[in-house]
């Protein structure tokens, strides 16, 4: 094991705040890179971690999400101009998913706006921006700085998620509707050390349960552990990693990069990018709100209709059709997309699939056809299985909205 | 599409302003842009010559730069190997001073010995200057075809040094241990500096402040020095063919390498105390050892007049000569220099296509 | 015609410089209400004469006129609005420090064969090689610019008459256009002549105007794009009264076609309304509404500043941000009291236009500093003394001198405050080096330096061609592409100044142009 005191190049990888409490907790060892951090794969099973989730609660240390500060005269100004939807509606104390596109209309990436308060915000995003950012900035009154190694962040989770919240002293965690944040405190009472613990809470994450994200100054950051570990025991509290995540987030309906579209500013090579229309995202474009980023070349592309959609499939058996291509019928002859993102449901017992499929196939109840190839103790085996396009989200609890939320 | 057109049109400097705003990041990335040319990192169209050479690839490395085990004589001695393999004789020592040229068209070569080999298909891997103007007769090829070899631009901007050293060489900007020493070692602290480097040598001097690339591939291969010692490879960039004040002398030539071994203890005090031996070369050993004229590393600048359709001359872009059964496949022809076999390939393919034509 | 009942106009013409000017002509000539909103107290925008020192006029900027196209003036008919020239055809004089000066007269090479024979020879092949070419280049001057990767048949037809008018060069000229259209003016010249003189003076009108030295490619392009912009120009000419005198006969040409103008009316803003330009606010806070928006300012100016980028996408903007626009010719203007003897020159050939450029490597070396922010320690001059044709320019019996100084760059590293004097001084020093009496006759010097000229004249960055000419800056690029058919993204806003294609100098077409596009576009 490397130690800290080795030079950066023998381990590129930076540290989350809580690397040392997730290195403890790991039985697996099984780390990955996110960002320029190592974060955790799995700790000790995807199954378990994946029900903690959905019946009790779950950690989930999002630390490596890049996150900007953004504040000025021109701050609403600027991101109302940035990403496609109406910020002005998100005043302080509200969170808005949001993405952004280059003049083109392509999806370069999307994030969350926390706006903290009156042209302050902060802005979590999957990847650096900063050059988009500041090209986005020229003409306005606008700073933007990244803040990613000053704030650690972790996610809170499920079920029982709020109760535990509101047992470790947040008082009035329970009155925070979705997409709300507010400024909390951990008592020093609660936990093992001393003083008192100031961080903001949002209600937002990446499951689609009731749940709740917690940023706070690195310092603090194995304090909380502390804390949630120990108060979230009676509820059956876990670390998770990504990859139960991940099942969650299909679940959810959530989009990945890099999985379920690549940015623009990245692609290569020509037709690869996505525009939110195309990605099913229409719900985020305001063409009503004044100009923004690729605003014309959005309402060119509706004026010519989409040619191709990401949908959400339900496809029969139980074997996740991975990377499936997808054709008309059965015979296979025709391609009509490919699956982006699959898993099997744990709690809809379904057989779940983002795809982008072309036009003529993204009606809702329009079946297409997968092609899943099945490893049977390396034997592969090729089946055809039928998959019908369905409504997303796939899975979306009462509690996820209902506040304040039920106590445990 | 519009950025592709001011690829080929801008210069590297804004190319890099409008990307970067730190000096360093600028002026590392500069230095790929001018190594070989006649042009600074300001002048337009250097901004092509920066995506030559991220051009290639090792491996499936896309822009990846490799090391060959035992230097880059072992690329060709594999190509030789591959050649004979595939049934082609490889003859050395062997100069052609002629083409032989017979009823119109190429029929073989004449050795400097005066012995003689006919062959119905010539195909020359000197440059174009060389090619025409040394080794076939004027009254075969067009006057006009000849005017534009004489114009042809290939004025060497490049000198080299091999040095063996009786250690590695310690630079303290580069903590102890770290693998930075293994991979390719660059001096330029500013765009600035690049390009009143590139000023000296339109004065038809050496830089004064040299760009500097080097590599000590021992640390990778040993079997490049002996045991303990190592080798150290140095380009820089620029020193002129020809100089204002007078032609190259070895007192001079010794001043060349004096700048660049100065420049480089610069940032390394233990280096010149390493020194056992310094083989310096300015374009004139390039050109006399290696036969590269005028000591251009790419048999011919890579400008835009000299690139693509009009790679090496207008109109002569497709490997053919003006010389039926005489044909091209150096550097100087596209897409042009750097140990990339790209002009031998395209060459082969338009020959073959020829013979078939005639079978 | 004045506005519509509602108030408002089919168009309003952003800044009345000459290519505002012949916009705003050619729109109302077919019929459309204009208006033209100058910001100054006159029309002319940097085509204007000036007092400088008390009785003393001299063009602002531009100080020939040579760039119009002949066809255009007519079009205008400005000699019917007044336009008088008090000298045409005017000889170009290379000067030497020797005395040996190199006259070059339109068809007369009498001189130059007296330098070099060979060089004659060469020069009139030379002559007739980019005669060929730019008469294929021209026409390409008059048109917008096709636009790429649309499937419009109308984008691909102007392309492919681009490439028809290239191909019918023939194999040879279509070739050596291919070669030398990327190429550095100093290998073009090294190929074709010996005279350092000769050379020296095509070097110049290579890089006049343009951030570059003979030694940096595609300064043939601009050497040819020169020469076939002036295809259909008179030669150089001088204006009677200066160039001022040629934006009154343009105002007057408007005038008649039906525009109105009105003089110190700064826009402020473009009022966009449903993402449609529709009209601009002044100054004053005044609104006044247009169906159709042209700006004349320069790209940044109008983009940036007068729309401003919340209506503009932000990859646009950042290409806009990123025009290269740094001005780096200065104006030097000396009021003289007697006219200095110039060492071998004849009081008749010191009528035409004098250089100081003996050389492209004293060009490439005047250069070298602009790279570093500092101006030439021996710039490059390009000089008249117009008060010998116009003599009502100055007091009775005494002069004007006018000189274009490059390289004079606009982020001067040491900062203009405090370099001015040591500037005139400079340069007044390389004129006397030619002229040893000329100190003595120097009444007052008037410097305008880059940052100067873009306060006077609200030209970002001083750059007479708005933005500067370069392979990358050029044609269907220029200024940025996304509006390099003279119309912005913002409908309704349309672009007609220097900055767009062809080009800056006193010419004219890109005003045509644009008014072109705005009839096929907003009929």
């Amino acid at each position: 094991m490397l130690t800290a005191s080795e030079p950066h190049y023998h381990q590129p990888l930076l540290k989350t705040p809580f690397h040392e409490r997730a290195r403890a907790a790991s039985q697996l060892d099984s780390f990955v890179a996110w960002s320029g951090y190592s974060t955790v794969d799995v700790f000790t099973s995807v199954e378990q971690e994946y029900f903690a989730i959905r019946n009790a609660s779950s950690l989930y240390d999002l630390t490596p999400m890049v996150k900007y500060r953004i504040a000025g005269a021109d701050a609403l100004r600027f991101l109302n101009r940035l990403v496609t939807r109406d910020l002005s509606k998100t005043g302080p104390g509200r969170v808005a998913y949001a993405v952004w596109c280059n003049d083109e209309g392509r999806l370069i990436d999307d994030g969350t706006v926390f706006c903290i308060a009156h042209n302050e915000y902060r802005v979590c995003t999957a990847e650096r921006q900063l050059d988009w950012l500041s090209a986005s900035a020229i003409g306005f009154d606008v700073e933007i700085a990244e803040v990613t190694e000053e704030v650690a962040a972790l996610a809170v989770q499920g079920p029982t998620s709020c109760a535990l919240l509101r047992a470790l002293g947040l008082a009035g965690v329970e009155r925070l509707k979705p997409f709300e944040l507010g400024q909390f405190a951990l008592p020093g009472a609660a936990r093992p050390a001393p003083a008192r613990i100031e961080m903001m809470v949002s209600r937002t994450g990446f499951t689609g349960d009731l749940g709740y994200e917690l940023w706070m100054r690195p310092a603090d950051a194995e304090g909380v552990w502390d804390a949630l570990m120990e108060e979230g025991r009676s509820r059956a509290i876990r670390p998770v990693g990504s990859r139960a995540l991940n099942i969650a987030r299909i679940e959810a309906g959530f989009l990945l990069p890099n999985l379920d579209f690549v940015s623009a500013a990245h692609t290569l090579r020509v037709g690869t990018e996505r525009s939110p229309l195309e990605l099913g995202l229409a719900w985020l474009v305001d063409f009503n709100k004044g100009h923004f980023t690729g605003r014309r070349a959005l309402l060119e592309e509706q004026r010519r209709g989409p040619t191709r959609q990401l949908v959400g499939l339900d496809i029969e058996g139980n074997k996740p059709a991975h990377n499936a291509l997808l054709y008309a019928d059965r015979s296979g002859r025709k391609p009509v997309g490919s699956v982006t993102s699959a898993t099997w449901s744990p709690t809809c017992k379904r057989n779940l699939a983002l795809a982008m499929l072309d036009a003529p196939y993204i009606a809702l109840g329009s079946t297409v056809w997968a092609e899943i190839y099945l490893n049977r103790e390396l034997v592969w085996e090729r089946r055809m299985a039928r998959a019908r396009v369905v409504e997303r989200p796939f899975y979306a609890p009462q509690r996820r909205r209902a506040t304040p939320p039920a106590d445990f | 599409m519009y950025d592709t057109l001011r690829f080929f049109t801008q210069s590297c400097a804004d190319l890099l302003d409008e990307y970067f705003e730190s000096e360093i990041i600028k002026a590392h990335l500069a230095g790929s842009s001018i190594i070989g040319t006649a042009l600074g990192p300001r002048s337009p169209g250097t901004a092509y010559v920066l995506l030559h050479h991220y051009m290639g690839g090792i491996d499936g490395a896309v822009g990846a730069w490799g090391f060959a085990r035992g230097g880059m004589g072992a690329v060709t001695q594999a190509l030789a190997a591959s050649l004979t393999a595939s049934g082609g004789t490889v003859r050395s020592s062997a100069t052609v001073e002629q083409v032989l040229v017979r009823g119109g068209r190429a029929a073989g070569v004449v050795l400097a010995d005066g012995e003689e080999i006919h062959a119905p298909v010539v195909v020359s891997n000197l440059d174009v200057r060389r090619t025409f103007l040394e080794t076939v007769a004027p009254q075969h090829l067009p006057p006009e075809f000849l005017a534009q070899v004489r114009r042809f631009k290939i004025r060497g901007s490049s000198g080299k040094l091999n040095i063996a050293l009786d250690g590695l060489p310690h630079f303290p900007a580069i903590p102890q241990g770290s693998p930075c020493t293994r991979g390719d070692l660059h001096v330029t602290d500013t765009i600035d500096m690049l390009e009143r480097a590139y000023d000296d040598w339109k004065e038809g001097r050496w830089s004064r402040a040299p760009y500097i690339d080097m590599l000590i591939p021992t640390q990778i291969d040993p079997t490049m020095a002996p045991h303990g010692k190592h080798y150290m490879s140095v380009f820089v960039q620029y020193c002129p063919y020809q100089l204002a004040d007078g032609g190259w002398t070895d007192a001079r030539r010794q001043a060349f390498g004096d700048t660049v071994i100065e420049t480089i203890a610069r940032h390394s005090p233990n280096f010149k105390d390493l020194i056992l031996h310094a083989e310096i070369r300015t374009p004139r050993e390039l050109e006399s050892e290696v036969g590269l004229t005028e000591g251009n590393i790419f048999q011919g600048e890579l400008t835009f007049d000299q690139l693509l359709f009009n790679r090496p001359i207008p109109g002569y872009a497709q490997y053919r000569a003006p010389l039926r059964g005489l044909y091209m496949c150096g550097s100087s022809t596209h897409p042009g220099g750097g140990v990339m076999g790209a002009p031998g390939a395209n060459a082969a393919g338009a020959i073959l296509a020829d013979l078939r034509r005639k079978a | 015609m004045a506005a519509g009942g509602n108030g408002q106009y089919d168009c309003i013409v952003v800044g009345g410089g000459h290519n505002g000017l012949v916009c705003a002509t050619y729109l109302a000539r077919s019929g459309r209400s204009v208006l033209v909103l100058e910001a100054a107290e006159r029309l002319g925008g940097a085509a204007v004469t000036r007092e400088f020192a008390p009785g003393f006029r001299v063009s602002a900027c531009a100080h020939l006129l040579h760039l119009m196209p002949a066809p255009l003036m007519r079009e205008l008919g400005l000699a019917g609005h007044g336009l008088k020239l008090a000298a045409q055809a005017l000889p170009t004089v290379a000067l030497s420090a020797d005395g040996a000066h190199l006259r070059l007269a339109p068809g007369d090479l009498s001189d130059l064969a007296q330098h070099s024979p060979a060089d004659a020879t060469a020069y009139a092949q030379w002559q007739a090689l980019a005669q060929r070419l730019t008469a294929a280049l021209h026409p390409v001057l008059a048109e917008p610019p096709p636009r790429l990767g649309t499937g419009s048949w109308r984008q691909r037809a102007a392309l492919l008459r681009l490439g028809w008018q290239i191909r019918r060069l023939g194999r040879r000229d279509m070739r050596e256009l291919l070669r030398i259209g990327g190429m550095c003016v100093q290998d073009l010249l090294d190929e074709r002549f010996e005279s350092g003189l000769l050379k020296g003076a095509l070097a110049l009108d290579a890089v006049l105007g343009s951030n570059l030295g003979p030694r940096s490619p595609g300064t043939v392009l601009s050497l040819l794009y020169r020469i076939a912009a002036a295809g259909g120009a008179e030669g150089l000419a001088q204006p009677q009264g200066g160039l001022g005198a040629l934006s009154e006969a343009l105002a007057r040409a408007a005038g008649a076609a039906g525009a109105q103008m009105r003089t110190r009316a700064a826009v402020e803003r473009i009022v966009v309304r449903q993402d449609r330009a529709s009209g601009v606010v002044l100054a004053s806070g005044e609104e006044l509404a247009a169906r159709v928006v042209i700006s004349s300012a320069d790209p940044k100016t109008t983009l940036l500043g007068l729309l401003g980028s919340e209506y503009l996408d932000a990859g646009f903007v950042r290409r806009v941000a990123q025009l290269r626009t740094r001005g780096l010719a200065a104006k030097l203007h000396l009021a003289l009291e007697a006219l200095p003897q110039f060492r071998g020159l004849t009081p008749a050939a010191l009528r035409g236009r004098l250089l100081v450029a003996p050389s492209p490597d004293y060009i490439e070396r005047a250069f070298n500093h602009a790279k570093y922010g500092e101006f030439s320690a021996a710039p490059m001059l390009e000089i008249t003394v117009p008060t010998l044709a116009d003599p009502a320019l100055a007091p009775p019996g005494k002069q004007v001198l006018s000189v274009i100084v490059q390289y004079a760059p606009y982020a001067l590293a040491a900062g203009w405050q405090g370099q001015r004097q040591r500037f005139t001084d400079l340069v007044i020093d390389t004129l006397a080096g030619f002229a040893p009496d000329l100190r003595r006759c120097v009444a007052s010097a008037e410097l305008l330096t880059p940052p100067d000229i873009e306060r006077e004249f609200r030209i970002s960055g001083g750059h007479w061609h708005h933005a500067e000419l370069a392979l990358d800056q050029f044609f269907m690029v220029r200024p940025v592409p996304g509006a390099a058919q003279y119309q912005a993204p913002v409908p309704g806003l349309f672009l007609c100044g220097a900055g767009c294609h062809p080009g800056g100098g006193v010419m004219g077409l890109a005003g045509r142009n644009a008014a072109r596009q705005v009839m096929r576009e907003a009929a």
